[in-house]
């Protein structure tokens, strides 16, 4: 274990971005920046599975782990990964190349910059999910604003001023309470240490309001409703590659962090605020279900629909027992699959038609059928159709959910109809219907490289729907762990009077 | 006599003073000469403090000059940020037309001033060298006497500055009449109960320093001296004083009031707590970026205030990390503002910035980072500072101060996004010059690699700091 291969996986996209910030692109179209950035994305990607292919899947404890003295006395850089996070990493790895493809048709100025900042956020999205520190994940959680922002607001559409510091401001606002409860943290137990803290355990006294500060930055970032309104502007304004990365990576640190820290560290505040968790997310599942089905902008309603999903994942976690913990995983995995895959879908027609109101498209099949055929493929993962990646994550949590509260779980199975009410309505008006806009006729068909990035997304939705196995494997031993560890069963149990 | 050697680079500062007064009234045209002169000698009086041992700890003068590790670190600070400050400004002066040999002679009284100011362990020697170093401020403030706003600002920074020395003044009367002694220390024997005039006497002192160091509500002359003077006094204001007035605070609070710390708090938790709102709130409206910078440094003074108001050892010590990363910055910033030149002429409003990213990639780069890092948004160093700070307020259990510091950044990051907003989502404007002097170009890529690279290596300062002797 002496290759810092974590330490490698989060450099690695820096150094691609030094790299081509000082070395000048022979041509104007800078081709080969964009060789560089997917040759280090992918190296990323396969030094990721080689991660996943060596990482021992029955161990409970933190594995890869790096330790180094940072701030001296007071802070380390500590990085490590278990079966929770190791899927987040694979994931971003996975996205970040398919990113850098995409750019080559939507970034048509300064793509030597956009470049820069995806290897740049790519660091900071790694950072976020291996760090063991609670400074250094604040670190990594804030940084990625950085990019983010300048994604949004350089290479944005016409109202990206507005979302891009909606979008910052918003964020920055939830996540400083985080900071005084990280820092209140290490005045309390003397590190910020997360496997130290997860020994040592937190005084109940102190859970509620940390928790709280926690969830302020996290409910922001997933985001939960009611402050999830910088979502729908962001996705709509982002360049097709920032709307993947916000929709597949961003979101998903939010969720991470809710069962890495508030679960992990602060297990009796957890469960004391279990009934607001839940009742903002079944208000985020149904309300914005239905606020998805009156959208004319595509992108807007599938930025809807993610909040709808995100949803899902927050009840999972909160019903904390083993398969609503794991299905909120694999429901951010295969949302982070499937949405990034509708987005670079809507990416498709808008950079033909320049417009992503639906009411300009229609009967797309039959000029566009390639396009029609993985779409459909989408959308049916986005609604969790069997035999899809959606399906496994959201019957999951559903099944969590029963087992501890029929009312919720009957509610938010409502929203799994919602869900396929509004994503079969979107396929029909694209897709189907009449060809009446002269414009649409013109529209060609999928390009080789579309058709590539495409049905990479298609591959995995499909695989891991037949064959979830080889992700809960990864994921079981440490979700188990962590009810263990904190006796959230037993808390559970006492809670529920059993 | 032998501890004379320990005020040597106090000594040369005074010698070279007198010296280069000389020179330059005798030889004719002398004043870029001069100018030179004075970035060596500054160079040369910080080997001198280098040169002395960093655990010293000694006072001369009958117990009323320190040279102590708290000294010797501010001072080559101090010196360090004069010779930045120097090698960026000097080809602005000469096409300002204000390149006199009397500016950089100034700048050198000032900095004396300002040398006596963070030694100084007794009221009067603290006050003399508040007043060299303010009455070469006043001048050099005004010193572009034919522009009608340097003037003003030269007047008005006199005016309300005699003022609030007057109240200082007064302040240290009082403490006089109530304690017996001038001196630091033996204010501190002498004040073992708490009495109304010993009270008044604090709150008058600091007054006067609140002012100097422009915190809320004391900050009313800022925006317009850092406006209307030339940029290049515009930046020794933003840097120098700061680094002075601060040590002068942690000494007078920490020393001889140290026990009163009931008394002082609440004020400086005010000051703090007022600045870091005021400085965020009023910069959102400014179209000057030399009076945004003057808001923003009104409420970078409030988080350094609100280590302070710890009254810990750790609170100061994050309050000098906080000034160090604060000057880093500033110098930074000033950097990029003295490189918006184009024909003769220096650009200072906030939408001649736009669309400087497409002329200037570098720069605008520069100017990201340095923005960023102003805002707090880690990994830069901006957010290290603040960092230290909270952890040190926090540890104090003053969670108010805390959350209100940390929404005051986010009100602040609005009004820096603005500006990159600017940067970089505007169209873009006529280009501006790309060449620019040496000096310049070094300060800024050293600041700016300083703020990037922080995260790197982020004890060495603080070990550096931590070194340092309060009591």
């Amino acid at each position: 274990m002496n290759f810092p291969i974590l330490s490698s996986l989060i450099l690695l996209p820096t150094i691609g971005a030094l790299f081509i910030f000082f070395v000048r692109s022979s041509n104007s179209q800078y081709q080969s920046s964009k060789y560089v950035a997917l040759f280090i994305t992918l190296a990323n990607f396969f030094l990721s599975l080689y991660l996943w292919i060596v990482f021992d899947k029955s161990i409970v404890d933190f594995q890869f782990v790096e330790e180094r003295e940072w701030i001296s006395g007071f802070v380390n850089y500590k990085v490590g990964v278990d079966g929770i996070s190791i899927l987040f990493i694979l994931l971003t790895t996975f996205i970040t190349p398919i990113c850098v493809i995409t750019v080559n048709a939507t970034i048509k100025n300064r793509l030597k910059d956009f470049l820069i900042a995806i290897l740049i956020l790519e660091t900071f999205m790694i950072g976020v999910f291996c760090s063991l520190d609670l400074v250094i994940f604040y670190l990594f959680f804030e940084a990625g604003l950085i990019p983010m922002f300048l994604i949004i607001g350089i290479w944005g559409g016409e109202r990206r001023v507005y979302s891009a510091f909606k979008f910052f401001l918003y964020t920055l606002l939830g996540s400083v309470l985080m900071l005084v409860a990280i820092i209140s943290i290490y005045w309390i137990t003397g590190t910020t240490d997360v496997i130290k803290l997860y020994e040592l355990g937190i005084d109940a006294k102190y859970q509620n309001l940390l928790w709280l500060a926690f969830f302020s930055s996290f409910a922001v970032k997933t985001p939960m409703w009611p402050v999830h309104t910088w979502l729908p502007d962001a996705h709509v304004e982002a360049p097709t590659a920032g709307s993947v990365l916000l929709a597949a990576i961003l979101l998903k640190m939010a969720g991470y962090g809710f069962i890495r820290f508030s679960l992990g560290l602060f297990p009796d505040a957890s469960l004391y605020f279990v009934p607001l968790v839940y009742t903002l997310s079944l208000i985020a599942i149904i309300y914005t279900s239905l606020v998805a089905l009156m959208q004319e902008d595509m992108k807007k309603l599938i930025a809807y629909s993610s909040v709808a999903h995100m949803g899902f994942v927050t009840l999972g976690i909160f019903t904390m027992t083993q398969q609503g913990i794991e299905g909120s995983i694999f429901q951010m995995i295969s949302h982070g699959l499937v949405s990034a895959a509708l987005f670079l879908c809507v990416g498709v027609v808008y950079d033909r038609l320049h417009t992503r109101l639906i009411n300009r498209y229609g009967g797309l099949v039959s000029i566009m059928p390639k396009y029609a055929i993985v779409f459909m493929v989408f959308t049916l993962g986005a609604l969790g159709l069997p035999g899809t990646s959606g399906f496994i994550g959201e019957f999951l949590v559903l099944m969590g959910a029963f087992k501890k509260n029929i009312l919720v779980a009957t509610i938010a199975s409502l929203g799994v109809i919602l869900g396929a009410a509004y994503m079969l309505w979107l396929y029909k008006r694209i897709i189907f219907g009449k060809l009446i806009n002269e414009d649409v006729k013109k529209m060609v068909d999928l390009k080789r490289f579309e058709i590539v990035t495409l049905w990479l997304l298609v591959l995995p939705i499909i695989f891991f729907g037949f064959y979830p196995e080889p992700l809960i494997n990864s994921i079981e031993v440490s979700v188990a762990n962590m009810i263990d560890m904190n006796d959230l069963d037993k808390i559970n149990k006492l809670a529920l009077g059993d | 006599m032998e501890n004379l050697q320990l005020i040597i680079p106090e000594l040369f500062i005074s010698i070279m003073i007198m010296f280069l007064l000389i020179f330059g009234v005798f030889k004719k045209n002398s004043s870029q000469l001069v100018y030179n002169l004075t970035t060596v000698s500054l160079v040369a009086a910080l080997a001198l403090i280098i040169n002395l041992d960093a655990q010293i700890q000694s006072s001369l003068f009958n117990n009323s000059y320190n040279i102590d590790s708290l000294a010797r670190f501010m001072k080559i600070l101090l010196i360090l940020s004069g010779i930045f400050v120097m090698l960026s400004s000097s080809k602005y002066i000469q096409i300002s037309k204000i390149s006199k040999i009397e500016y950089p002679i100034l700048i050198l009284c000032s900095i004396l001033g300002m040398m006596v100011m963070i030694s100084s362990n007794d009221l009067i020697v603290f006050y003399m060298g508040l007043e060299l170093q303010s009455l070469a401020l006043y001048v050099l403030a005004s010193f572009n006497r034919d522009n009608l706003l340097s003037t003003e600002s030269g007047l008005k920074y006199f005016v309300l500055s005699a003022l609030s020395s007057g109240l200082l003044l007064y302040g240290c009367s009082l403490i006089y009449g109530f304690s017996e002694t001038t001196n630091f220390n033996q204010i501190m024997v002498n004040t073992k109960e708490i009495e109304y005039g010993l009270t008044f006497g604090i709150v008058f002192i600091l007054v006067g320093l609140a002012f100097k160091i422009s915190a809320v509500p004391f900050h009313m002359w800022a925006p317009d001296v850092y406006q209307g003077s030339p940029t290049s006094v515009t930046v020794f204001f933003a840097l120098l004083p700061k680094i002075a007035a601060l040590t002068v605070f942690i000494r007078f609070l920490y020393i001889p009031f140290y026990e009163l710390g009931d008394q002082w708090q609440m004020i400086i938790i005010f000051l703090s707590i007022a600045s870091m709102v005021f400085g965020a709130v009023a910069a959102i409206g400014q179209k000057n970026l030399k009076r945004l910078i003057a808001y923003s440094s009104i409420s970078h003074m409030g988080y350094a205030l609100a280590g302070l108001s710890t009254g810990t050892t750790q609170g100061v010590q994050s309050s000098i990390t906080y000034i160090t990363i604060y000057l880093v910055m500033n110098l930074a910033f000033f950097s990029c503002l003295f490189m918006l030149k184009r024909n003769d002429e220096y650009y200072e409003n906030i939408d001649d910035l736009s669309g400087l990213s497409k002329n200037h990639p570098l720069l605008s780069l520069s100017l990201l980072v340095v923005l960023f890092s102003l805002a707090g948004i880690p990994p830069l160093a901006g957010f290290f500072a603040k960092f230290y700070i909270f952890v040190a307020v926090i540890n104090e259990k003053m969670y108010f101060l805390a959350i209100v510091g940390l929404l005051a950044t986010v009100i602040a990051a609005f009004y820096y996004l603005r500006i990159i907003k600017i940067i970089y989502f505007d169209p873009e404007k006529e280009k501006f010059e790309s060449k620019h002097n040496l000096g310049l170009k070094f300060t800024l890529v050293a600041s700016t690699f300083f703020i990037l690279a922080y995260f790197i290596y982020p004890s060495g300062i603080v070990d550096i700091i931590s070194q340092i002797n309060i009591n």
